[in-house]
């Protein structure tokens, strides 16, 4: 009877191998798709760096124009009183003119004028009564000054224009013919812009630097810091040492970790309503500035804080104990000497966050135009991000560039916060 | 300065009065520390408190109570000048004489009379810091006089002392919950003014977001209209838009650094992606303003589509790519604390590797990353400084990513932006959606953090 059975049973083609196939291959999909994924982010970072490198590198360079000032002492100071005063007031605006007149002796027509003026900055005749007022014996000689040429020859030099006579271009034709001649003659060369970091901001963007909004952030963070260090670290000491586990310190907890991720404009609203309208505190100031930030960075360091207070382990505190040290000598002797290269390096990454921001501080008013770089707490000032925002907004062709040097500049402050918080950590981690 | 000046003398005082307590216990028992209850530097910083608290607590009581003072004082003196002024004008009229007293501008253009109302003013502001300083510099001089005379060798110097450095950390740690408080309060408190104008449910349910208030009466649309659903779709529509870059983005290099990739390439590239999250969101902002937007404009325009030089799209892209490590990192977490048995169960059935990953590990990782996602939106909610710089201010009820929309945070952002009335419902308005925006990234954070808890615990 078994004899009688096939040999074997009938079936269709065999699969398997096209399956194996099939899930291999959905395998291999898969893990491009985790790599496609990785590519994309860091390829993006790459793009995002570039951007803002191309476009802001050449920030750092500007274009000086060499003009033969006649410090005529007729003109400045006719009755030769080296009053530093009196020569602040002359028409310095006329010396320079009559000076880019005489670059071109041949003479101009009344109407190319303006357009020959307008290759030097507005700013120029500030730079030779600085120059006057500050050494009063060069009256009566002819200077050299090297003068900032106008943005849009700057933007010309730098290739980011060309010139026109379509009526749209921002440089002519005949603006580029004095340029050119001027280049010829070895009158133009570019220099290091120092102007960029020993200026505030200022409406024209060759006068614009970032010194204020530098000064502002460095005075801004320093408040934060010396409100949320203390702080923090007291906060976190008693939540992780000595808090009794009860509803009251739960409740501390969860709201710890919710304020964390509250929007960081919510304590822009916050900071408007309490600090500025209810306790009166001046507006636009680092004052205010750091407070709010320090209550936006102040969950992020008690959470940092109390990480490094419980890697500390108990055999240190118990030692300390055993031998007749009190609860607090002990967290203060040994605990917290331990715990502090961690709670510095949470600090410092919780500063490098409260440099990028901006939005809490546009809502108490930081956003202010400021030309002076402020001297003290309470002075309207504004701060690098906010300082960015603020530039990003302008329409010239070379704010556009300022910006991402301003970026640049950000980025390097970002940077080397980090660096130092990596370090820190690697030079005084331990390993239990 | 003056503030930093009184601190420091302040400070000086009571290092001094430190060294000073500890000399004096170590006289009374004659240089013998032993016999002293607690270590000498104890009894040094007992009188020490004893200075700097009553100095101190008077200073911030000043501080606090300053305006108050100040503003009864000068009304008498205002009345003077001008008898019959109404309540408002007199609130106007000393506001405007505290920020004359400020802007010495301003100051040198004022009016004879109003210049010696500020005289006025800044000689009480000085006479009470005068009063205030003396009373601090009293009140310091009485408590290092008391806590001389409580030096004895029995005092319990070392409790004293650190049942208030206790009482200190105590303060400072509830000083969050406070932080919490006053948001709560703030934006309440406003909010309430605000809906003393515009009820509730016109703010909440109005199809109509245009908050200009008209200078005139007679003016065109002088009402001003604060519906607020196209300023909550236009942000619902960015925060999709960035969720479709950064939950695939994110999950997929999650999942490809927990399960494939070497410890070497995890190393290098993980500080790589939080380097996106280190990055600045104005940087962001001006990328996506400069870059992306008219990237997407051109890109748009080439296959013939109609797209606004501010679209949701640009804006949704960039902060899309800023959240990806927000995702990528929390559901790194996540799939690592997914046990290992797990794992070699689905492989001991012949699962292949990715297999295993889609029907084991991420329905086991599932609420953790539910969790993420949602910690990630709520940030897409609340970020600021992308949709300021790269969306639009017209508040548009569309669901075209091409169109451009506004955010609650941009509208928040423009009507606080510049001159500021906190009468008129245009600002408070920026208080109302405030509010919203609080409430709902704090029920999203709440239960997020929940559910990741509940989950961490699952698995420990």
């Amino acid at each position: 009877m078994n004899s009688a059975l096939p040999a074997a049973v009938a079936k269709g083609p065999d699969l398997s191998k096209a399956r194996i196939k099939r899930r291999y291959a959905t395998e291999a999909r898969f893990r491009l798709y985790g790599l496609g994924a990785i590519t994309f982010a860091i390829v993006f970072l790459v793009i995002l760096l570039g951007t803002i490198i191309s476009n802001g590198y050449s920030a750092f360079v500007a274009t000086t124009i060499a003009l033969d000032v006649n410090l005529d002492k007729a003109a400045i100071d006719p009755d030769g009183t080296k009053n530093p005063e009196t020569i602040a007031q002359a028409d310095f605006r006329g010396v320079v003119r009559t000076s880019i007149r005489s670059l071109f002796p041949e003479g101009t027509e009344r109407s190319q004028e303006r357009v020959l003026f307008g290759i030097f900055s507005e700013g120029a005749q500030y730079d030779v009564q600085k120059r006057v007022v500050n050494n009063p014996q060069l009256i009566g000689t002819t200077q050299r000054f090297w003068v900032k040429a106008a943005p849009d020859i700057d933007m010309l030099r730098k290739g980011y224009l060309v010139a026109a006579d379509d009526g749209t271009a921002r440089v002519n034709l005949t603006q580029e013919g004095f340029y050119k001649r001027l280049e010829k003659d070895g009158r133009v060369r570019t220099e290091f812009n120092t102007t960029f970091f020993t200026a505030a901001d200022s409406r024209e963007p060759e006068q614009a630097g970032v010194l204020g909004a530098m000064v502002g952030t460095f005075m801004t963070l320093g408040v934060c810091l010396l409100l949320v260090l203390p702080i923090g670290i007291a906060a976190a000491i008693y939540l992780e040492e000595f808090a009794p586990k009860n509803r009251w310190t739960d409740l501390i907890e969860v709201n710890i970790n919710n304020l964390a991720a509250v929007p960081s404009i919510v304590f822009g609203l916050l900071g408007l309503a309490v600090l500025l309208n209810w306790f009166g505190m001046p507006r636009s100031a680092p004052l205010a500035g750091g407070v709010v930030l320090a209550l936006l960075v102040l969950p992020t360091i008690i959470i940092a804080g109390r990480s490094a207070l419980k890697a500390v382990p108990p055999s240190i505190r118990e030692a300390a104990l055993g031998v007749g040290a009190s609860h607090l000598q002990t967290v203060g002797h040994h605990v917290l000497p331990l715990a502090m290269p961690g709670i510095l390096t949470g600090t410092i990454i919780g500063m490098a966050h409260a440099l990028g921001e901006s939005a809490p501080l546009l809502m108490i008013g930081m956003v202010a135009f400021v030309v002076d770089t402020p001297t003290s707490l309470t002075d309207a000032s504004t701060v690098l991000p906010v300082q960015i925002f603020l530039w990003a907004d302008a329409p010239e062709r070379a704010f556009v560039e300022r910006t991402s040097a301003a970026i640049m500049v950000l980025l390097v402050f970002l940077i080397l916060m980090n660096l130092v918080a990596i370090l820190l950590r690697r030079k005084f981690e331990r390993r239990w | 300065m003056n503030n930093l000046i009184f601190i420091a003398v302040v400070l000086a005082i009571t290092a001094l009065a430190y060294h000073y307590g500890r000399r004096h216990a170590l006289g009374v028992v004659g240089g013998k520390a032993r016999d002293l209850h607690s270590l000498p530097g104890y009894y040094g910083a007992y009188v020490a408190l004893w200075c700097l608290i009553p100095a101190m607590t008077c200073a911030v009581l000043w501080f606090l109570i300053e305006p108050l003072v100040l503003k009864q004082m000068i009304v008498g003196s205002i009345l003077e000048t001008r008898p019959g002024l109404s309540g408002d004008e007199i609130g106007l009229a000393v506001n405007e004489i505290h920020s004359l007293s400020i802007n010495a501008y301003a100051f040198a253009s004022a009016t004879a009379d109003k210049k010696a109302l500020v005289g006025r003013y800044l000689e009480i502001k000085s006479i009470g810091s005068i009063a205030m300083v003396v009373l601090a510099f009293a009140l310091a001089a009485a408590g290092l006089y008391y806590a001389r005379k409580m030096i004895a060798p029995r005092l319990r110097a070392r409790q004293a002392v650190e049942k208030a450095i206790m009482c200190a950390m105590i303060v400072c740690s509830t000083i969050a919950v406070l932080t919490t408080i006053g948001i709560v309060f703030s934006l309440l408190f406003e909010a309430m003014r605000f809906f003393a104008h515009v009820s509730p449910i016109d703010f909440l349910f109005g199809l109509q977001w245009s908050p200009q208030i008209a200078m005139r009466s007679d003016q065109v649309g002088s009402s001003g209209a604060f519906g607020a659903v196209p300023v909550f779709a236009g942000t619902l529509l960015i925060t999709a838009i960035s969720m479709a870059i950064a939950v695939p983005i994110g999950l997929f290099s999650a999942i490809y650094m927990a399960e494939y990739s070497s410890h070497k390439f995890r190393a290098w590239v993980k500080p790589i992606l939080e380097v996106l999250a280190g990055i600045p969101t104005v940087v962001y902002g001006f990328f996506a303003a400069l870059t992306m937007a008219p990237f997407v404009r051109d890109v748009g325009q080439a296959v013939g589509l109609d797209v606004a030089s501010e679209s949701a799209l640009a804006a949704g892209i960039v902060m899309g790519i800023m959240i990806i490590p927000f995702v990528s990192s929390l559901s790194d977490d996540v799939i690592n604390a997914v046990p290992q048995s797990l794992r070699d169960g689905a492989y001991a059935m012949g699962a292949t590797k990715s297999e295993t990953i889609r029907q084991v590990v991420i329905p086991a990782a599932f609420p953790g990353i539910v969790g993420s996602i949602m910690l990630a939106v709520s940030r897409a909610i609340g970020e600021t400084m992308i949709v300021v710089m790269a969306a639009g201010l017209a508040a548009n009820l569309t669901a075209n990513p091409f169109a451009a929309v506004t955010t609650v945070t941009v509208q928040i952002v423009t009507l606080l932006i510049g001159d500021q009335e906190f009468d008129s419902p245009k600002t408070l308005a920026a208080f109302a959606l405030g509010l919203v925006l609080f409430v709902v990234t704090l029920i999203l954070n709440i239960i997020a953090l929940t559910v990741v808890r509940r989950y961490r615990e699952q698995y420990e």
